[in-house]
């Protein structure tokens, strides 16, 4: 999501349109299964009144409805897109927003992060959940028409980053779809600028209490404080207070954000702490702190102190490029022909291959300005034709094997580790990489479905894991050979752990919530591979071990017996003690060598 | 047989074996070999039939049990019990076959987890020092057989050695009862042949009837499969006295190819110690599968396991298979589908056996089945 440093951003609010539409399309199609509340249905009906579906209408009467809809206006309806379909995803969802954020900001100035999470119980405290609960709460199956009861709390969160510029915390943090992360393709934990101002917006309309931020920049004594509302109708900030105040870190420079939000807190699967601690997983480098609702403090310093390498910036990939962006790109080229726009817009585009797609469209170099649109069809049509080199892969960066082995040793207190980092791959233009560790055996308990660690550029993953294609791939993998058991294409269960990273410029989610990854085969397949790879590791470790037991227990099957054989000849031929314990020495000697043989 | 005293003649040959056989896997562990046991394999299919000594006998195929990881726990049982043999003779006791498994019991890990394991242990160093379990100083739990008629025992009282004279004649409806060792048993008889019968309630109804005196003879009572005892008591009295064994069993294959056939010539897998349990001598009364259709004897049918049982006395057993007589009456028998009990006689009147039945059939011993 969106920090201000180093921004040239070029955002127009037209360009998004028929992007909007498509996710409008999407909503209502989501919206019909998944929203239940009466103050929804209420909203379906005035929304399908003012549609332009009743008869005894002309065009006229109908233009007269006819108007924009606020992209902050859609998703204040369409919340569930984003993650804030309930009281519970929605705390989680808005501290992953605000955590993403600062990790992003902190790796981008180079900062090794320090982030503080602090969620503070404004309310009365309730009771938690069954387990039960939890689960239809999360699987959404709960037929429960009252709306769960809720808790508020102040959620803030602290990072050490560089701080955002006084002018640009109003847009970043009270307008959707603002950001600096959105135009370019950097491998980066947000993509899209929605997250943070959704989770402000949703405290707005859950709590009226607006969203506050406090700023630090190095070169300034004082921070900078403001707090804001998002006007939903133009998704536009609204500035309520703005002044200097004193800096309460003791860091250089930093942010702090406030949001206070109605939500649910609940310990276990999918919850804050879940996250959090997940996050150490896939940030060694990070030094994370957090303070529960009940007041209790967890410290997880870094596990390493060189700061990750910082991925490259790169430009979109000829392959990668739908129509619709293909066209904005054109309209907002600095360049001044087509040619020139093929060269120097996209990745692996020399003057050779812009010639070729050109020769293959049927189309002359010329002045941009001066090409028809269907022309610009034709060259997006022609690119797949031609051979372009697959974009550089250089600006994907993976955790590490041992880090992330080191970290499911941390977490799995398991006896067996491996890790595999795949080379970087290519799915529609976007570089991707794929990497997997796999824990066994210890204190993982043998009879539960095998544990999986989903992350996607360093972010934890933790809902829909039944969507993800990281789940499906692993479902498909025949474990039984590994000695697991399995039922078919489901999770295997036995005393397993694997962690799967998916970092790539542009992770593709089967959401806007970015809650699991979607199915493209290129992504699978290195999932596969690098699955199978920690599992042919762990088979090899296991026939080692099961080799270890085997003449262990041969061994000590031989001297259960072999003082029988002593005993029985010293009764029968009267031998002395030390004649029959140099006998049985002997004979173990002899059958221990030759026991390599049977 | 008190303990202590000292070791007996007849013992020496079941010693020596066992101090061989321990010295010999002692020499080879020490030489770093691996020690092993040579036992002869224990079955049908190693066993041969000569007419001319008249019993089955061990045929030379050898297993070599070697010492190794697989066989390291029956090794170690093996010696054990060798062990325990050698101490029961130098103690002059013996044990059962019974209460060798329970004495197993201190051997903790190297234990017996059921008896037929420790039997077989016992069988195979039977086989082994070619010697029998009695000498070995392990004993069958089984009775002996039971005995009525024109025979006087002469036993040994346990501590005194004083003869002891037993008259079977005079038990009345009752028997005297075979001991499990009949070696030191002396006979003095002027019956003119024995008769071993099959059931106990056949042999209730001579012995009621004082068939013995009738006929003059001595009836013996077999109770199934004869046990070594009873055809060791029978053998010795038979050879002893030169007097012909008559069988009288059931008409089915059961009596023919099981208890005949083990009385005659001996077991099939204890074929090491048949030369002296068995009584070549034995010749088959009946009931044959002719005397079923002579006598309209009321019958039951063969069952699939009784056929089974038919097929393969002919197919693989030496004995019947050295016979052609034997042979064509298994087959017919197997023809005919049925079988009959020695009780079935009683169709024709309770006494029908001893009046009609038995003397006719001993006119002509001659025909009896061989």
């Amino acid at each position: 999501m969106a920090r201000a440093k180093n921004t040239k951003n070029k955002q127009k609010e037209e360009s998004k349109k028929p992007q909007i539409k498509a996710s409008l399309a999407k909503a209502r199609a989501a919206k019909s299964e998944k929203f239940k509340d009466t103050d929804e249905d209420l909203e379906k009906k005035a929304k399908k009144r003012s549609s332009a579906a009743r008869s005894g209408e002309d065009a006229e009467s109908m233009a007269k409805r006819q108007r924009e809809i606020s992209v902050s206006e859609f998703f204040a309806k369409n919340r569930h897109l984003l993650g804030f379909d309930n009281p519970r995803k929605a705390l989680l969802t808005a501290v992953k927003e605000a955590v993403d954020n600062s990790l992003d900001a902190c790796e981008e100035a180079e900062i090794l992060p320090v982030v503080r999470v602090e969620l503070k119980r404004l309310s009365e405290k309730l009771a938690e959940s069954t387990e039960e609960e939890k689960e239809a709460a999360l699987t959404k199956k709960s037929k429960r028409r009252a709306p769960t009861p809720t808790e508020r709390f102040l959620l803030r969160i602290i990072d050490n980053g560089p701080g955002i510029l006084p002018a640009q915390i109003p847009k970043i943090f009270a307008k959707l779809l603002y950001g600096s992360k959105f135009h370019r393709l950097k491998m980066s934990r947000g993509q899209q600028g929605i997250g943070i101002s959704a989770a402000g917006m949703y405290g707005q309309m859950t709590t009226g209490i607006p969203v506050r931020i406090y700023s630090k920049l190095p070169k300034k004594d004082l921070a900078h404080f403001i707090e804001l509302q998002i006007d939903t109708k133009s998704n536009k900030p609204v500035v309520l207070a703005e002044k200097e105040v004193k800096w309460p870190e003791t860091f250089k420079s930093g942010t702090i954000v406030e949001i206070t939000l109605e939500g649910r807190y609940q310990r276990g699967k999918s919850s804050v702490d879940e996250f959090i601690l997940q996050n150490t997983l896939s940030n060694p480098h990070a030094h994370l702190s957090y303070i529960d609702p009940d007041g209790q403090k967890f410290d997880f310093p870094a596990k390493t102190k060189d700061l990750p390498e910082i991925p490259k910036e790169i430009k979109p990939h000829p392959y990668g490029v739908e129509l619709g962006q293909f066209h904005r790109l054109a309209s907002e080229t600095s360049a001044k022909t087509i040619k020139k726009f093929l060269c120097t817009d996209f990745s692996r585009v020399s003057d050779k291959v812009a010639e070729a797609i050109l020769k293959e469209a049927g189309v002359k170099d010329q002045a941009i300005a001066k090409l028809a649109p269907e022309s610009l069809n034709k060259i997006h049509e022609s690119i797949p034709k031609v051979e372009i080199m697959n974009p550089p892969t250089d600006c994907v960066v993976p955790i590490g094997e041992n880090l992330i082995m080191e970290t499911l040793r941390q977490k799995t207190g398991a006896e067996f580790f491996t890790a595999t980092t795949r080379s970087p791959s290519v799915y529609r233009g976007n570089p991707f990489i794929v990497e997997c560790a796999l824990a066994f055996g210890g204190e993982l308990g043998a009879d539960e479905p095998m544990q999986v660690f989903r992350f996607a550029n360093r972010v934890p993953l933790l809902f829909q894991p039944a969507a993800c294609a990281t789940t499906r791939v692993l479902g498909r993998i025949d474990w039984k050979k590994y000695g697991l058991n399995q039922s078919k294409n489901s999770l295997p269960v036995g005393p397993v752990a694997v962690l799967v990273h998916v970092a790539s410029v542009w992770v593709p989610f089967t959401s806007e919530s970015k809650e699991a990854i979607a199915d493209y085969p290129e992504i699978k397949q290195e999932i596969r591979l690098a699955i199978q790879d920690c599992a042919r590791k762990l088979s090899i470790h296991l026939s080692k071990r099961y080799r270890a037991a085997e003449a262990a227990r041969k061994a000590n099957y031989i001297d259960t017996y072999i003082p029988f054989i002593g005993e029985a000849l010293q009764d029968m031929l009267k031998l002395s003690d030390k004649q029959k314990d140099t006998l049985i020495e002997t004979l173990r000697d002899t059958l221990e060598k030759s026991k390599i043989e049977a | 047989m008190a303990k202590g005293s000292k070791v007996k003649k007849e013992d020496s040959k079941a010693l020596q074996g066992i101090e061989d056989t321990a010295k010999d896997v002692y020499q080879k562990a020490l030489k770093k070999q691996k020690p092993s046991l040579k036992l002869p394999i224990r079955s049908l299919s190693n066993v041969k039939y000569k007419a001319k000594t008249g019993f089955l006998e061990l045929a030379n195929q050898y297993k070599i049990r070697t010492l190794t990881y697989n066989t390291v726990k029956g090794f170690a049982q093996t010696l054990k019990m060798m062990a325990s043999s050698k101490e029961l003779i130098e103690t002059n006791d013996h044990a059962s076959k019974r209460e060798m498994y329970y004495i197993s019991k201190n051997w903790s890990e190297a234990r017996f987890d059921e008896q037929t394991e420790s039997d077989t242990v016992m069988d195979d160093i039977e086989a082994m020092m070619g010697v029998n379990r009695e000498q070995l100083r392990f004993i069958p739990e089984e009775k002996g057989g039971e005995v009525a008629g024109k025979l006087t025992v002469i036993d040994r009282d346990r501590n005194t050695e004083k003869p002891i004279r037993i008259d079977c004649t005079g038990f009345g409806s009752g028997a005297y009862s075979i001991p499990i060792s009949v070696e030191h048993l002396e006979f003095e008889t002027s019956a003119k042949f024995i008769l071993c019968i099959e059931t106990a309630g056949m042999f209730q109804r001579l012995v009621a009837h004082n068939y013995w005196k009738t006929a003059s003879c001595v009836l013996i009572s077999m109770g199934g499969v004869p046990t070594r005892a009873c055809r060791r008591f029978v053998r010795r009295l038979a050879d002893s006295k030169k007097i012909p064994v008559y069988t009288f069993v059931d008409g089915d294959p059961y009596g023919i190819a099981n208890i005949y056939r083990t009385l005659k010539v001996g077991s099939g897998n204890a074929a090491h110690i048949n030369q002296y349990f068995c009584v070549p001598q034995a010749t088959f009364l009946g009931i044959t599968p002719q005397d079923i259709k002579d006598y309209e004897l009321p019958t039951h049918p063969l069952k699939d396991v009784d056929i089974k049982r038919a097929r393969d006395a002919i197919k693989n057993d030496p004995f019947f298979k050295a016979h052609k007589a034997w042979v064509n009456a298994i087959e017919s028998m197997v023809k005919m589908g049925v079988r009959a009990e020695q009780q079935a006689l009683a169709k024709h009147g309770l006494n029908y056996v001893i009046d009609e039945y038995l003397p006719q059939k001993l006119k002509n011993p001659g025909k009896f089945l061989p």
